[in-house]
């Protein structure tokens, strides 16, 4: 993990920082330089909420070798109270027990490290509320 | 008047049984229990360290204390397992919570009480008039040894608190240090695992330093311990807060409510601190709280605390240390546990 | 724009060639299709890979394949869309020889996936990298959330999602170049390891090595050639948010929608009027969801399609990937839009042997890269 690349998306990863079209409204997550609805160009800065609910999910049982010690994991999409959806692991989960529709918060956690000597990279992740 | 304005704590669900170490290592689960007066402790998920620990506490502190994290001056983390031996835990917590950037950080370290000197030196602050809040953290990821005593105990979980003067919960009435050479539990730099020196961790060091700390504050304040609602302790394991309660003159009652090491395991730098969390969790106006850390090597941080009526405003604003405790637990069996805790040589 | 034929194809074998390296096997498929067409020059040439710099270390490849295929000093270049760099290399070449900018140009791709990078992280990189594959999704676990979306609105079944597999096995059995020519049954489907609920491995399109070339000509140099000459009657793209989650609804994908769209206006057809389509199964869910929104069946009934054996070469109402699509023919990730307008084409000469769909003449290729970031269509039709 290069740390420069790291290093920007901080407000993002720790602190859902996104950004609101000035024009029309809609909020880009992480934030951009034209808006995808609108095209304006005008952010106003926004924190997402961290309370939503699973769009859907799945149980990764074959990961990459950075994350292939810490399966099988979820990952879902979530879509936050205010309308943006995150991808983020779930937590603490029993797969078996997950249900779409269901109600999580997002909580900051370690989500990968460089290796044993590199960066370690935090980040948000879902648990059920 | 200077004090706690807000405080907060976070275990991780998962938990692994005392028996289950003790079938492991052919140990008698029911010896070690009842010796140790433990029957689980918390285990850390494979996401989780101090820094994600400390960021969970410091959340709960501040939904207690409800103030601007930019007003924050200081934020001192202590630990035994800061995830980076050269790169503080808390810069990575003042960024996760908004605190900052012109804020104050610093790790602390010295075994089981690097949390209550991050909250003494955070109290120092405010009480010296030099900012308005500082907040001192103590949370662990401690390891015991494969096979050791204290791979019945080393747990996980840390506590946060917010030091300031205007709306206080808790005020700092005393406090009182007391510090000697004693090599009764050290770790080298790389070693994974610390080493210590069985039963002279006993009385030549936590006795000796919780006693030193404890019957100084008792002379400063002039209080004796029947004017205490609550005493709080270092525990290590069940038996030993209990017994040098027992020997300041505390009663049981009194110790009852922090004393949550048999379900929790030994937090290190957390233990008193969670402990101190749970109290605050229940703790009526005008309550005096009596806390004394002790940390290896050998040091005791001791604390008395004045319940203000503000209390009863902030404890339900988050979760309490006591649902964290006893609810969604996520018991491990002893492979999970050893992965979780990286116990197993891999292939790297 | 001017009329484009295909004019001649060359294919390797599709699975785990150890002993060939990258500039082997696309050099292997290149002379197959320059001897195919009966060309004695081309006037560019178009490389589709997705990751040769992580695969192999080897980027420019362009360059280096025109080296190896000795046809320097002729334009060469690397085209890249994740898993539809074939089609878009395809496509390329089509708009030059479209445009009248050359006569004659090969379009092909090429992937060496087992050379020992890491397959899985590598594939990601078709993903979002900060806000997907950051958090440790695979590939597998985003189709597997397309999946479980697919079921829950509209009731798909697990069978269904195997009936894909099961089918596409059938028809690679008969592909002499296929990776896997064996067929499996629905309770092996079923039964394999789970790589992201609800997708097991038999749901999954494997790792492969392979290339495959075609070349495209002005239909003049088709005539001259004495060719009988497949046109390309309709070369189409189309780009999606690069995340799943930026999608309003993960069952539909845009990219598909919107290319189809634009090819069948292009040709001046409709659905109805293909024989045969071969689509991006790289996981069976894609196979279903494709074929609701290439406009064959209506959102939702993808599943019910392939069950009732809709798809199949048998049944002949439209059959799916008779070459064995990228399940069973395999999916060296750049060659395989190539692959799919070789079985086109080869279907529509009538020299599909086993797997010949009776009276085809029209076909469609549909190539996509990621979760559908972007799509790549081409219809073929034969005179």
């Amino acid at each position: 993990m290069i740390t420069a690349r790291y290093h920007r998306e901080i407000p993002q990863r720790y602190r859902l920082e996104a950004g609101k079209c000035e024009k029309c409204g809609h909020v880009a997550f992480p934030p951009r330089l034209v808006c995808t609805e609108c095209k304006g160009k005008k952010f106003a800065p926004v924190v997402l909420s961290d309370e939503g609910k699973l769009t859907t999910f799945t149980v990764v049982r074959v990961a990459s070798d950075k994350f292939s010690k810490e399966t099988p994991f979820a990952v879902g999409i979530v879509e936050l109270n205010d309308g943006v959806k995150v991808t983020a692991q779930i937590a603490d989960a029993d797969p078996e027990e997950l249900q779409i529709g269901q109600k999580v918060n997002l909580v900051f956690r370690r989500i990968q490290e460089d290796g044993k000597a590199g960066i370690l990279c935090y980040g948000y992740k879902a648990v059920t509320a | 008047m200077v004090g706690i304005v807000g405080y907060g704590a976070y275990l991780p669900r998962y938990r692994i049984k005392a028996e289950v170490i003790a079938q492991q290592w052919g140990a008698d689960p029911v010896a070690i229990t009842r010796g140790l007066q433990l029957s689980e402790k918390t285990v850390p998920g494979q996401d989780e360290d101090t820094i994600t620990i400390s960021v969970a506490a410091a959340k709960n502190a501040l939904r207690r204390a409800q103030i601007d994290p930019k007003d924050i001056g200081a934020v001192y983390i202590g630990s035994e397992s800061h995830p980076y031996a050269v790169k503080p835990s808390g810069t990575i917590l003042i960024d996760a919570l908004g605190i900052g950037p012109h804020v104050h950080v610093a790790s602390y370290e010295f075994a089981c009480k690097a949390g209550t000197e991050a909250m003494y030196v955070a109290y120092s602050h405010v009480k010296s008039g030099e900012m308005k809040y500082a907040m001192g953290i103590g949370a662990d990821t401690s390891q015991g040894a494969p096979g050791d005593a204290l791979e019945y105990s080393a747990s996980a979980g840390g506590a946060a608190y917010i030091m300031g003067s205007e709306r206080v919960v808790a005020e700092i009435l005393f406090t009182h240090s007391y510090t000697s050479d004693t090599p009764d539990f050290w770790r080298r730099e790389g070693e994974s695992y610390p080493r210590h020196g069985g039963r002279f961790t006993g009385d030549p060091a936590y006795f000796k330093h919780i006693m030193g700390a404890g019957q100084a504050l008792l002379e400063k304040s002039k209080l004796s311990p029947a004017d205490f609602a609550y005493a709080v302790f270092h525990m290590p394991n069940g038996k030993f807060p209990q017994e040098v309660g027992k020997r300041l003159g505390f009663k049981k009652e009194q110790l009852e409510v922090g004393w949550i090491v048999p379900w929790m395991g030994n937090t290190y730098s957390g233990s008193s601190p969670t402990g101190l969390a749970a109290i605050l969790d229940v703790a009526k106006p005008n309550d005096l709280i009596f806390m004394v850390s002790f940390g290896s090597g050998a040091g005791s941080d001791g604390f008395i605390f004045r319940v203000t009526d503000e209390i009863t405003r902030v404890q339900d604003r988050a979760v309490k240390l006591r649902e964290m405790l006893d609810k969604n637990k996520i018991h491990l069996n002893y492979g999970e546990y050893a992965k979780y805790r990286r116990k197993i040589k891999l292939n790297e | 724009m001017r009329d484009v034929a295909v004019i001649g194809v060359g294919i390797t074998k599709f699975g785990e060639l150890w002993g060939k390296s990258i500039k082997d096997i696309f050099v292997e498929a290149a002379l197959k299709a320059i001897e195919d067409a009966g060309v004695d020059h081309i006037d560019s040439m178009y490389v589709g890979a997705m990751s040769p710099g992580l695969f192999v270390g080897q980027e420019h490849l362009g360059a280096v394949m025109a080296d190896y295929l000795g046809v320097t000093p002729v334009p060469a270049t690397r085209v890249e869309s994740a898993c539809a760099s074939g089609g878009a290399s395809f496509r390329q070449a089509f708009l030059e020889v479209a445009s009248g900018a050359s006569e004659i140009v090969l379009a092909g791709g090429v992937e060496k996936m087992t050379d020992g990078a890491d397959v899985t992280d590598v594939l990601a990189t078709a993903a979002d990298q900060e806000y997907e594959v950051y958090h440790g999704i695979t590939f597998p676990g985003l189709y597997a959330l397309i999946a479980r979306a697919h079921m829950q609105r509209y009731g798909t079944t697990r069978e269904q999602l195997a009936a894909v597999a099961v089918k596409n096995h059938r028809n690679g059995a008969k592909n002499p170049n296929a990776q896997f020519r064996s067929e499996v049954t629905l309770e092996q489907v079923m039964k394999s390891t789970m790589v992201a609920d609800p997708l097991r491995l038999l749901d999954c399109s494997p790792v492969s090595d392979g290339a495959a070339a075609v070349i495209v000509a002005s239909m003049d140099v088709a005539k001259k050639l004495g060719k009988n000459p497949i046109r390309v009657i309709a070369s189409a793209q189309a780009s999606d948010t690069i995340a799943l989650h930026s999608r309003s609804d993960v069952t539909i994908l845009g990219s598909v929608v919107n290319a189809a769209q634009k090819a069948y206006k292009m040709a001046g057809v409709k659905p109805s009027d293909i024989n045969l389509v071969e689509v991006h199964d790289c996981f069976t869910i894609a196979e279903i969801v494709v074929s609701e929104d290439l406009g064959f069946f209506e959102k939702g009934k993808g599943g019910e399609a392939v069950e009732k054996g809709w798809t199949s070469i048998e049944c002949n109402r439209i059959p799916f990937n008779t070459s064995g699509g990228l399940k069973s023919k395999g999916h060296p990730v750049g060659a395989t839009g190539i692959a799919q307008i070789i079985e086109v084409y080869e279907q529509l000469g009538g020299n599909a042997g086993a797997r010949q769909v009776k009276g085809a003449h029209i076909g469609m290729a549909q190539n996509m890269g990621g979760t559908g970031a972007s799509c790549v269509i081409h219809i073929l039709e034969a005179k």
